[in-house]
């Protein structure tokens, strides 16, 4: 018997009860909560699932997201956003649906409208500012004459 | 120092500067001032304004019977959502059941996600201050209204229009400071 061989059957006879008690245990803990684990027809529903609740807020625990978050509501929001999905709703129509009845707030990215300009353009809006005023100041300093050093002045 | 030769006054550039600094701090403290409030985690509900959700939701009473939201309408009424799981809607039960005994509108219950038994027994023990009680075991018909969690309140006028809501419970500041005046601005209009 190789090295390796011993090694298996050494954590086999090791965790083996351990691991036979695991499902028992986490079986107990799905039917106290009674959270079904949601169904994904293929790889490609899942990844879009996970991108479209990962760009929306949770409701009740509000700096998480939708996909993130443990909340009860964002159980039930989570298995209707995959009920709309096979309804085949697009994912703009699955977020107008909740900003519908949730509001903008269940945006992580809120609509361009006069509402949110300024939240959109008003960071630019301050970086153009600031930047005019350096480029003010650099220039009103750079046509100013040096002042000479005053003797007095020791380092 | 090297003041700048020629100039005059603090300058424009340190006016702006201060009036900016001044403007954040104002900011500031009004950010403080919301993070104050209770119900800083309310959500505005969209639906204000808008027509109610149509529903068909059998009541706790009589599981076998079904109410449409047609068939409330022509005349107000407060939906309160509790369950018998909710702790903070068992601070909430005195106040409604003292608001509902006025009679001044029809208060409906809205039981969400909870067993029967539980909600039964709920009512049992602290009293039943609702016409009647809707019940919503899966919490479908809830995502339409907006709600997620609970307590939650809900005024829909005669026309089936929502009117107002509240997230959170109820107190005697909010009955009279929010949903009388609306109350009474909503008969007038009548």
């Amino acid at each position: 018997m190789s090295r390796a061989a011993h090694w298996a059957l050494a954590c086999a006879l090791a965790f083996g009860p351990v691991l036979a008690l695991a499902p028992a245990g986490t079986a107990t803990a799905q039917a106290s909560t009674n959270v079904a684990p949601l169904q994904f027809r293929d790889a490609a529903e899942e990844t879009r699932f996970h991108h479209l609740t990962s760009e929306l807020r949770c409701v009740m625990c509000q700096n998480q997201s939708l996909a993130d978050s443990n909340a009860q509501i964002a159980h039930d929001l989570r298995r209707e956003v995959l009920d709309l999905m096979h309804q085949g709703k697009s994912d703009d129509e699955v977020v107008a649906f909740l900003v519908a009845r949730y509001g903008e707030f269940v945006r992580y990215k809120p609509a361009v409208e006069p509402a949110t300009w300024l939240l959109w353009f008003g960071p630019a809006l301050l970086l153009l500012g600031g930047g005019i005023a350096v480029a003010r100041v650099v220039r009103a300093r750079s046509r100013r004459e040096v002042p000479a050093p005053s003797e007095d002045q020791e380092w | 120092m090297n003041a700048p030769a020629g100039r005059r006054g603090p300058g424009l550039a340190v006016i702006i500067g201060a009036l900016c600094f001044l403007g954040f701090l104002a900011l500031l403290f009004y950010g403080v001032n919301q993070s104050g409030r209770g119900d800083r985690e309310a959500l505005p509900s969209p639906l204000i304004g808008k027509p109610a959700p149509e529903f068909a939701l059998p009541l706790l009473h009589e599981p076998g019977r079904l109410v449409t939201s047609q068939e409330l309408l022509d005349a107000p009424y407060l939906l309160n959502v509790w369950g018998s799981w909710c702790p903070e809607c068992r601070v909430e039960h005195p106040v409604m059941t003292r608001f509902a005994l006025t009679k001044r509108v029809r208060v409906l219950g809205y039981n969400l996600k909870d067993e029967p038994e539980d909600a039964l027994r709920w009512l049992e023990q602290f009293g039943n201050p609702y016409m009647l009680v809707l019940t919503d075991r899966d919490g479908r018909a809830a995502i339409d209204w907006g709600i997620y969690g609970a307590p939650e309140t809900f005024l829909v006028d005669a026309k089936g229009i929502v009117r107002w809501k509240h997230v959170g419970a109820l107190d005697d500041t909010i009955i009279d400071g929010e949903l009388l005046p609306l109350l009474e601005q909503l008969e007038a209009g009548k």
